[in-house]
């Protein structure tokens, strides 16, 4: 099977969707005849003509809106926010409209739009460039949100998101476009060529929303992960050696939690990490879950690994990023209980 | 030392406030008929001074001048004036509704009647409004059924959204009336987002955006010009200036612009300014506008000099901010009656007509009133459902809704 790049498998999607169906278009900043900053619409404008892809104006709610509009004509738009940290002037127009326009015309206008996002950190960008700001997502009813964590699942996932009736948030974590990532910064990069889950089936095929996926079957204690997080997990678990089930939750919303119990309920242990700020994150909302389904198994208080609550930095990123060192704390502080 | 002194803040203010004298002498009102009608496929740069303007067709004597007028056959000005008659006494109705607690809330038309009548007849069946919340004579005039519209005020059993809306927020795909967000100027760029689909797709469709004066101050209204410049997408961007927002005046959000149809001459969008309360020039105006859209010569932008006679909503006192006595002083009259009278002054109406159709019209508003008040009302009688609460959020419902559903009971 051909192994391709995070990137590759996303271009993959789209080039997959825009052949199968007229009415999906692509467009953001520099999207067009550049192909995107990170190349993820590389070739689709010389394919598929530039009414189906194009640049736009530097706006993102004026990205966000218009697509919004195409989407309530009957297009499909899937549209590049160039990193999730450019998308607040969007967000009313994501969370007030695209999110609601179902449910306030009682299903006159539907908003199938994917828009996507470049999201975390890990490449020194600083406060604007490594923002991890899902759990503005999955607070907002109306919306779903995916991680993707692999090429495999990207591409998997993002023709689903494309095929999917309801406006669909796809964050990308930009720091896995070209290798599993598991934090330590300071060793050489694996390329997606030397990983089995950059192994990319050819053609059309979905990786159904809501479903999560146990990445490691272990027996004492539970991760649930996303995104990069997913190969920092590992490196803890290598590196501590706790026997730890790692869960890639791969969409948040609607989210998988099935899995999430069946899984704690049989380890009675929970932590949970990502790179995105502590307070109000999604791992509180895990958390939560967590300890309202599962209280009974649970042999220690479930724990998160995060970023601080402090702006992404850019010369202490490596400080602030929850690191394997940090996670491995972690995991043995809760087996030690 | 420093040769300047210190700097002040400039913040506008209206002419005039309560217990003043109403002031519109800033509003130049040039004559009907004295503004030319260009080509449509005019330069941009040749038509500037449309935007500075006031294109009008009806005159002081109720006859129709000028190059914009002679467009609409008298059955269709007999049409458009019982369609204003229509709107201004469900505006009445339903107000009167709101005072007896049948609802909770209601926005009238009151003067602005001509604007949303009179554009909606420049449509063709598929074409698409992304309206505001005073835009109703968009539904009225497209045959829109008032019971449906009053079912959706009640928020009853047989409310179209389901009791999701507050009163007027109306949604009808099939008469080309987007849902309306109540979100200010977010549908202004999604209006743009339609009509470039329906480039795309190389269909024949036509988008209308609306805003009002005030909203032109937000950042979407920019992302819609910019857009619709960039791709010369087929929409009519309208701006209601009613000259009030709220208790601000249309000061605040233009500042040191000329008029707010001016906004568009820096995105090389062809921008005027209409007469709003004049149904000829309205209509007239609208449908240079579309036919530009549907010859893929790009956007238009059109801006309607009128005056929010009523208050902003049944949430506010006008009196509070404004001279009562305003809206007498208001140079381009009254829509209603500068139609009719122009009706009776070209020999196709008469004073007595006038009082049997608004007999007429009062009938059938009220008939339609009694029959969706037998579908309940806001605090009484038949009520959408709650289990309709968790419905269409998504188009299939995720199993954390329906766990909540639970909860809920339903």
């Amino acid at each position: 099977m051909p192994r391709k790049t995070m990137i590759e498998a996303i271009r993959d999607a789209m080039d997959v969707m825009m052949d199968r169906d007229d009415n999906v278009v692509v467009f953001g900043e520099d999207v067009g005849f550049f192909g995107g900053v990170f190349r993820g619409t590389q070739g689709l404008q010389a394919k598929y003509g530039k009414s189906r892809c194009f640049d736009t104006p530097i706006n993102e709610s004026g990205i966000v809106g218009a697509a919004v509009g195409m989407a309530a004509y009957g297009l499909r738009p899937c549209v590049e926010i160039q990193f999730a940290d450019y998308m607040y002037p969007a967000y009313d127009q994501i969370v007030s409209e695209a999110a609601r326009l179902r449910y306030r015309s009682s299903g006159q206008f539907s908003c199938p739009l994917v828009v996507r996002m470049p999201t975390g950190g890990g490449i020194s960008g600083g406060q604007t460039h490594s923002q991890s700001p899902e759990a503005l997502f999955t607070h907002v009813s109306g919306l779903k949100t995916v991680v993707p964590s692999n090429p495999s699942d990207a591409k998997g996932l993002l023709i689903a998101a494309i095929e999917d009736p309801d406006p669909v948030i796809f964050l990308e974590p930009k720091r896995l476009y070209n290798g599993p990532f598991d934090g330590h910064h300071d060793r050489p990069i694996t390329p997606w060529s030397k990983h089995e889950l950059g192994e990319v089936p050819d053609g059309h095929y979905a990786v159904p929303l809501g479903k999560a996926i146990v990445r490691r079957q272990g027996a004492a204690l539970t991760v649930l992960a996303y995104g990069t997080m997913v190969y920092v997990g590992m490196a803890a678990v290598t590196e501590t050696g706790v026997d730890a089930e790692i869960i890639d939750l791969r969409t948040l919303l609607p989210l998988d939690l099935e899995t999430i119990e069946a899984s704690v309920r049989k380890t009675g242990r929970c932590v949970i990490i990502h790179e995105a700020t502590r307070t109000s994150g999604f791992g509180a909302e895990l958390s939560a879950l967590v300890q309202e389904t599962c209280f009974y198994h649970l042999e220690t208080p479930v724990r998160r690994v995060t970023g601080w609550d402090t702006p992404y930095p850019y010369a202490q990123e490596w400080d602030y990023f929850p690191g394997p060192a940090r996670v491995g704390r972690t995991l043995l502080e809760t087996m030690e209980q | 030392m420093t040769d300047y002194g210190p700097l002040t803040l400039h913040v506008p203010e209206p002419a005039v406030r309560p217990g003043g004298t109403p002031d519109f002498s800033s509003v130049g009102v040039p004559r009907a008929g004295s503004v030319a009608r260009p080509e449509v496929n005019a330069d941009p740069e040749s038509i500037r001074d449309l935007a500075y303007s006031i294109i009008r067709v009806l005159n002081r004597d109720g006859k129709a001048i000028g190059p914009w007028g002679g467009l609409l056959s008298d059955e269709e000005l007999l049409e458009g004036l019982r369609h204003m008659m229509i709107l201004r006494t469900f505006d009445a109705r339903m107000l009167m509704a709101q005072r007896q607690g049948k609802t909770s809330f209601y926005m009238q038309h009151m003067g602005e009647e001509a604007v949303s009548c009179a554009f909606r007849k420049a449509l063709l069946p598929g074409d698409m409004n992304f309206p505001t919340y005073r835009q109703a004579g968009l539904l009225i005039a497209a045959g829109h059924s008032l019971g449906h519209m009053m079912c959706q005020i009640y928020s009853n059993e047989r409310d179209p959204l389901k009791g999701r809306q507050m009163p007027v927020l109306y949604s009808s795909k099939e008469d080309g009336f987007f849902s309306l967000s109540g979100n200010l100027a977010t549908q202004y760029i999604q209006a743009v987002g339609w009509a470039m689909a329906s480039a795309i797709k190389h269909d024949t469709k036509i988008a209308a955006a609306w805003i009002g004066d005030g909203a032109t101050a937000e950042s979407d209204f920019h992302a819609a010009l910019v857009f619709a410049s960039t791709y010369r997408a087929p929409v009519v961007l309208n701006i209601v200036n009613n000259q009030w927002a709220i208790s601000t005046f249309q000061g605040i959000a233009r500042g040191g612009s000329g008029t707010f149809a001016a906004r568009g001459l820096g995105f090389g969008i062809p921008a005027l300014r209409v007469d709003g309360n004049d149904y000829l020039a309205v209509h007239a105006v609208a449908k240079w506008a579309a036919e530009r859209a549907r010859r893929n010569l790009g956007p238009t932008l059109i801006e309607y000099v009128t005056y929010r006679v009523g208050a902003h909503s049944t949430s506010d006192d006008p009196s509070a901010y404004r001279p009562k006595t305003e809206s007498d002083a208001w140079p381009l009259g009254d829509p209603v009656i500068r139609l009719k009278n122009h009706l009776i002054t070209i020999g196709a109406w008469s004073d007595e007509r006038h009082k049997q159709a608004e007999a007429e019209v009062l009938d059938t508003v009220i008939t339609a009133q009694k029959e969706a008040e037998s579908h309940g009302t806001l605090h009484s009688g038949g009520k959408p459902s709650v289990r309709d609460m968790f419905e269409d959020v998504y188009a299939e419902m995720p199993p954390h809704l329906r766990w909540q559903r639970q909860q809920a009971g339903v």
